[in-house]
């Protein structure tokens, strides 16, 4: 079996799960990653301070898309302030893949974006 | 379509890092129009400046000054004659970024204000973009673009047309597109600028690595280019431009070595080319760059052509056996240079590229430094296969195959 391809990532990046959009929503913000030109962005609807539904669109790699399919689903009730303490770590552990230095960042879009819309800061997560 | 002539160079042992077996197998480099790979010669050239030669240019007295001196001089004759230019009006610069921002400040802050326009192109790469736009931005001036047409070409009526606007002061545009691959008509387009009393500028990064350029015949009022592209180091490029032109204008980066004489208050430039080149010049860099032409000229730029159109025939014929791929630019060989940019269905160009390397297979993925063009053709990114002298057939058969593998990977 493929080590970055896995079954399940494909999986995810064929039927990525929470992608579209919410009208109306609470929270959004829309990122680019520089390398690619890749955009992806969120809408989040917020309820007794915490996510209550989100929603991914846009476009890129098998890698960004599985990690925003498979970041939605943990995302999905998660209290607020808990957002803005997820970490790198968390999503390369979360996705369960070995993930070179050049993509890094396509695992890390989704978290950004998720972290600037919650937080504001959209700094790349470390 | 019938089966493609071979004539394919065979000089893959000139370029040493071809010798590395990364992960057990052969090194299958296919990304060309990122950078070349260097020949021996030129690693050789550039080695022996540093041991035997090094000294400042254009300062010393002592015999190794004047070594240094010589070699780079020297250097700049060759890669003028390379070109069919002189070596008057031959800059070294860092790369032809610097030599299209140099053309935009020294000449652009001048010549350009409110009222007038730019005209460039939407196949244009980044670096023959984003100093006109700035330019434009600053002078209050208009920035235009030709299209680019459902083949990859551009049209000459709308040029006609928008040089008959009649504000039109500066054309730039691509030799060789880094993403369609397509060839522009360069001579015609000059001509009908020159008529129309603008002023051209060609980027010629991707034309000079592998035909054979005269500037003579160009017309064009500024040509650049990069050395790193042509088989020479990184950190040199060139740009020609018209001796009159050049004259008018005022020098792009100020300091040492590009001045006649300064005053507390006062300074007069230095004459050409040297008006242009301040500071200390990349003098090894030059040397190896002295070394790729006369490589490139040992091959023949005429037979480097043949070689490219050859592989970039079979390339385009052996892509076509792919399901679900689809290259973007012209369909036709002759009319582009030695590269192909290809979207895979179901696979993103980065999934692709990654793919790509499984096999042993380097090639880009991404924007290319063309994102608005990348709008026009309706995607986000491509993958991108370029080719080199040192290519061959088999290069091409290994990408093929590792992409029939990639396709595997993803179910398709």
């Amino acid at each position: 079996m493929d080590d970055l391809y896995r079954d399940y990532i494909l999986d995810h990046y064929k039927r990525p799960r929470n992608f579209g959009e919410l009208d109306p929503h609470d929270l959004e913000a829309l990122e680019h990653n520089p390398l690619c030109g890749d955009e992806l962005g969120v809408h989040i609807i917020v309820k007794d301070g915490r996510i209550e539904d989100l929603r991914f669109h846009g476009h890129g790699c098998a890698i960004s898309q599985a990690s925003a399919s498979i970041a939605s689903e943990e995302l999905k009730g998660m209290q607020l302030s808990e957002v803005g303490t997820l970490d790198a770590e968390w999503m390369i552990e979360l996705l369960g893949i070995p993930v070179s230095a050049t993509r890094r960042k396509c695992a890390l879009l989704n978290l950004k974006v998720v972290r600037g819309a919650v937080t504001g800061d959209n700094a790349w997560p470390e | 379509m019938p089966p493609v002539a071979e004539q394919t160079l065979a000089v893959k042992a000139d370029f040493p890092i071809f010798s590395r077996r990364p992960g057990g197998r052969e090194l299958i480099y296919l990304d060309s129009g990122a950078t070349a790979q260097k020949p021996q010669v030129v690693i050789d050239a550039q080695a022996e400046h540093l041991r035997s030669h090094n000294a400042n240019v254009h300062r010393g007295v002592y015999a190794l000054a004047q070594e240094a001196d010589a070699a780079y001089d020297e250097a700049r004759k060759k890669v003028a004659a390379f070109v069919g230019g002189e070596p008057r009006t031959t800059i070294f610069c860092k790369n032809v970024t610097e030599a299209i921002n140099l053309v935009a400040y020294s000449w652009g802050r001048t010549n350009i204000g409110p009222g007038d326009a730019v005209l460039i192109t939407q196949m244009e790469h980044h670096a023959n973009l984003v100093p006109w736009q700035v330019l434009c931005r600053e002078r209050g001036a208009e920035l235009r673009y030709l299209e680019v047409d459902e083949r990859g070409e551009l049209s000459l009526q709308q040029l006609d047309a928008e040089l008959a606007r009649g504000d039109v002061k500066l054309v730039a545009f691509a030799h060789v597109s880094n993403v369609l691959g397509t060839i522009n008509p360069v001579a015609r387009m000059t001509e009908r600028i020159r008529a129309a009393g603008a002023v051209s500028l060609v980027d010629g990064a991707q034309a000079v690595p592998q035909m054979s350029v005269d500037l003579a015949s160009l017309g064009a009022d500024f040509y650049g280019w990069t050395g790193h592209k042509a088989v020479g180091p990184t950190g040199v490029g060139v740009l020609h431009g018209h001796e009159q032109l050049l004259d008018g204008m005022e020098p792009f980066l100020t300091g040492g070595d590009m001045i006649a004489s300064v005053d507390f208050q006062t300074v007069s430039w230095n004459e050409l080319p040297y008006k242009f080149e301040a500071g200390t010049p990349p003098i090894a860099e030059a040397v190896g760059l002295g070394a790729a032409v006369d490589y490139l000229d040992g091959l023949g730029m005429e037979r480097v052509r043949a070689h490219e159109r050859s592989l970039t025939a079979y390339m385009l014929e052996r892509l076509a056996d792919v399901p679900g791929l689809r290259v973007v630019g012209p369909p036709e060989a002759e009319k582009r240079g030695g590269l192909a940019s290809f979207t895979l269905e179901g696979i993103h160009p980065h999934d692709v590229a990654e793919l790509a390397d499984r096999g042993g297979v380097c090639i880009r993925a991404g924007h290319h430094c063309a994102q608005p063009l990348m709008r026009c053709l309706g995607v986000g990114a491509t993958a991108r296969a370029s080719v080199g002298v040192y290519n061959e057939r088999s290069d091409i058969d290994a990408l093929v195959d590792a992409l029939q593998a990639g396709r595997e990977v993803f179910g398709l």
